[in-house]
């Protein structure tokens, strides 16, 4: 177990290991999603109380799941990093940031074309998940600016690791800052979306897209960390012979 | 391999505060700053959204959070840098005092330089904006402990851009999504008790936030430290 | 007791370009180590690694035989650093100053007042940094040196900005450290201790 885990920690190894693994994330991931939305937004009944702007959550709800996944893995590889000095954790956090953005502006985006026929607003300050999305967003930017603004790789890994972690103890402090802000709001009255109460027809494409997301999510990220490694590696010799060779590690 | 007796560890602490404040008695220009951006902040209010006394009532808590947030936030930027230009972080590095009680010294100083003026002119804001004068020591207590935890949190921010272009910029790009939960606990208390409500669920909150900060802290301060001085 | 610093296979980049790679050396007490290089070819930042301010890429430091990364903290206790920077307080005077950092740093024996007097600081004593010339500050964190009372010297560019008899007192300083068994690493371009335990270490040729 523990040879494995240090033989991933090679970056040639990796990059093997991943060229190897990414269409088993890519290719199902894409065909999920393919199936889920077309039966999310065609198949699927109407909401009784949301009509057809509750259909908005199949693209939704995986973006808000990765929005906050993206920010855990990060978190963890910073913690690696730091902690077993493993180079490539590093890459994978410096990865993972710009994509964990992404998520969370979509969530957001979809958030906002939700709530105007929900609330009658494109943006509700009560909404506490919102909200919460919304400091998550200015933590990634935080990030992504911090690693853009230190020119030494090493340097910037392990200060933005550094910068992860603090945000990740205080994710749920946030959280709940946000619930009990909104808690005291009267006015914001927040209709539940989803919920356990929901149909088989609505939640299995629902449970597809997650999945798929999550799939896609993974290529993407595989994808990321290797223009990451080979970046970070330009000076080895393995990253020349695979450029200037055949194309084999 | 064990090496010379050292001195107390509490030594070292209670050392770094006090050169620091003397620094500071050197130079009270220092203390002034944050403190006149504090009052500027909040005058700024009432001319931009106009006199009403219900509407500055309403406004008076979030104000005064908003206010000493930012006020706080410009005078972290200097924490550590000063001691990063001048060359004493490095001697401060590689002394044998652990680090992150060094970390907590300074951030200690600077709450006492920063965040204790803060505290006095607080009861200001109390009455400029007409809340009622039993919010006064809510007031001053929520802005004591919030600072605090500010200056605690801000610590971190500071040594990870210490050294760096546009070090202040970036430091609240960092810093302020990561002290809105302060924002929220402070102002949330503060209104509460205006309003003649409970307010100990919101002290109890910016309490408990401190306990957390003052054990957490100082550690990532200290690591933060060390890699920005590389 | 006679100690041992080894370092081994040193190797450090700074984003694209290699400072040195795997370049080493052994120093015991009562020896000077000179070190040498063009400029840009990482002396200071050599010099920097050695006392713990930033982390080489690859190698590793051994005193007497045990890795120091199995015990940092009381590793950096047996290294004083004397750089480019003072690392004084411009509002303090040189006695505050060193009085501080005594304050974190097991007792050397020496007295502030006599490690000021020694550098020929008696009549600055009450100035600020601040008020003190270029070559003036250099005198003072040389005291920082004598105060520390620890093993290990690091010291970058000794003589910028010293007359004659200040460079003739940094001699005079590190030969008397050294004899009396601690070790020294110096980087310059003149050469220290004519005749003495020295040892050299030439980068970035």
């Amino acid at each position: 177990m523990w040879t494995f885990f240090h033989k991933l920690g090679s970056p040639p190894h990796f990059y093997r290991l991943s060229l190897l693994f990414s269409p088993w994330f890519a290719i199902p991931g894409y065909l999920l999603i393919a199936w889920g939305t077309y039966q999310g937004l065609f198949v699927a009944p109407e909401d009784y109380q949301q009509r057809d702007a509750f259909r908005i959550i199949y693209v939704h709800v995986p973006a808000a799941y990765l929005a906050q996944m993206t920010y855990a893995i990060m978190a963890v590889s910073a913690g690696i990093g730091l902690i077993w000095r493993m180079k490539l954790a590093h890459a994978v956090a410096a990865a993972a940031a710009p994509i964990g953005a992404s998520f969370c502006i979509l969530m957001l985006v979809t958030g906002s074309i939700w709530g105007r026929p929900m609330w009658g607003t494109w943006w509700e300050w009560g909404d506490p998940r919102l909200m919460s999305a919304l400091i998550l967003l200015f933590l990634y930017f935080g990030l992504i600016a911090m690693r853009s603004s230190i020119t030494d790789t090493a340097k910037a890994d392990k200060a933005c690791a550094i910068l992860a972690l603090v945000g990740a103890v205080n994710l749920p402090i946030i959280r709940f800052s946000v619930d009990w802000w909104t808690s005291l709001h009267q006015s914001a009255t927040i209709i539940r979306k989803g919920g356990p109460a929901m149909d088989a027809e609505m939640l299995w494409p629902l449970l597809a897209n997650l999945l798929g997301f999550s799939l896609v999510f993974g290529a993407v990220l595989l994808r990321r960390i290797r223009t990451e490694v080979l970046y970070r590696e330009r000076r080895k010799r393995w990253v020349r012979d695979l450029v200037l060779g055949d194309g084999a590690p | 391999m064990s090496g010379p007796a050292l001195p107390g560890l509490i030594d070292g602490f209670g050392s770094i505060i006090r050169r620091d404040l003397l620094l500071l008695w050197r130079r009270p220009g220092d203390l002034l700053n944050p403190l006149v951006f504090f009052i500027m902040v909040s005058t700024l209010f009432p001319l931009a959204v106009g006199p009403d006394a219900q509407v500055l009532r309403n406004i008076g808590a979030g104000v005064t959070w908003v206010a000493a947030l930012l006020s706080m936030l410009l005078s972290l930027n200097t924490l550590f840098l000063t001691d990063f230009e001048d060359g004493s972080l490095d001697q401060l590095l590689l002394s044998p005092q652990p680090l992150p009680l060094l970390a907590l010294g300074k951030t200690v100083a600077h709450w006492i330089s920063t965040g204790l003026p803060l505290v006095v002119v607080s009861p200001l804001i109390v009455m400029t904006y007409r809340l009622p004068s039993e919010v006064v020591p809510v007031m001053m207590g929520s802005v004591a402990l919030g600072t605090a935890s500010l200056s605690l949190v801000g610590a971190i921010g500071a040594a990870l851009t210490v050294g760096l272009h546009r070090g202040t910029t970036l430091l609240s790009l960092l810093l302020l999504p990561l002290a809105m939960p302060l924002l929220i606990f402070g102002a949330r208390t503060v209104s509460l008790a205006a309003g003649g409500e409970p307010y100990a669920g919101g002290m109890n909150l910016l309490a408990a936030y401190l306990v957390g900060a003052l054990a957490l802290a100082p550690f990532a301060t200290a690591a933060a430290l060390r890699i920005s001085n590389e | 007791m006679t100690h041992i610093l080894k370092a081994e296979q040193l190797s450090l980049f700074r984003g694209e370009r290699c400072l040195f790679d795997s370049i080493g050396f052994a120093l015991a007490s009562g020896e000077l180590l000179l070190l040498r290089g063009p400029n840009g070819s990482g002396k200071t930042s050599l010099l920097r690694g050695l006392c713990g301010l930033l982390e080489f890429e690859d190698g590793k430091i051994l005193w007497d035989d045990v890795d120091i990364s199995r015990d940092r903290q009381s590793f950096r206790a047996r290294f004083a650093w004397y750089g480019h920077k003072t690392g004084f307080k411009l509002d303090l005077t040189a006695e505050e100053n060193l009085a501080f950092e005594s304050t974190l740093r097991a007792p050397s024996g020496l007295a502030i007042r006599d490690a000021i007097d020694r550098l020929g600081l008696n009549r600055q004593r009450k100035l600020p940094v601040r008020s003190l010339s270029a070559g003036q500050q250099r005198r003072a964190s040389l005291a920082r040196l004598l105060l520390s009372g620890v093993k290990v010297w690091v010291i970058d560019e000794p003589f910028t900005n010293l007359d004659a008899d200040g460079r003739a007192l940094v001699e005079e300083l590190v030969a008397e450290h050294v004899a009396g068994g601690g070790m020294a690493i110096v980087a310059t371009h003149h050469d220290m201790l004519a005749g003495g335990n020295v040892k050299t270490l030439e980068i970035g040729r």
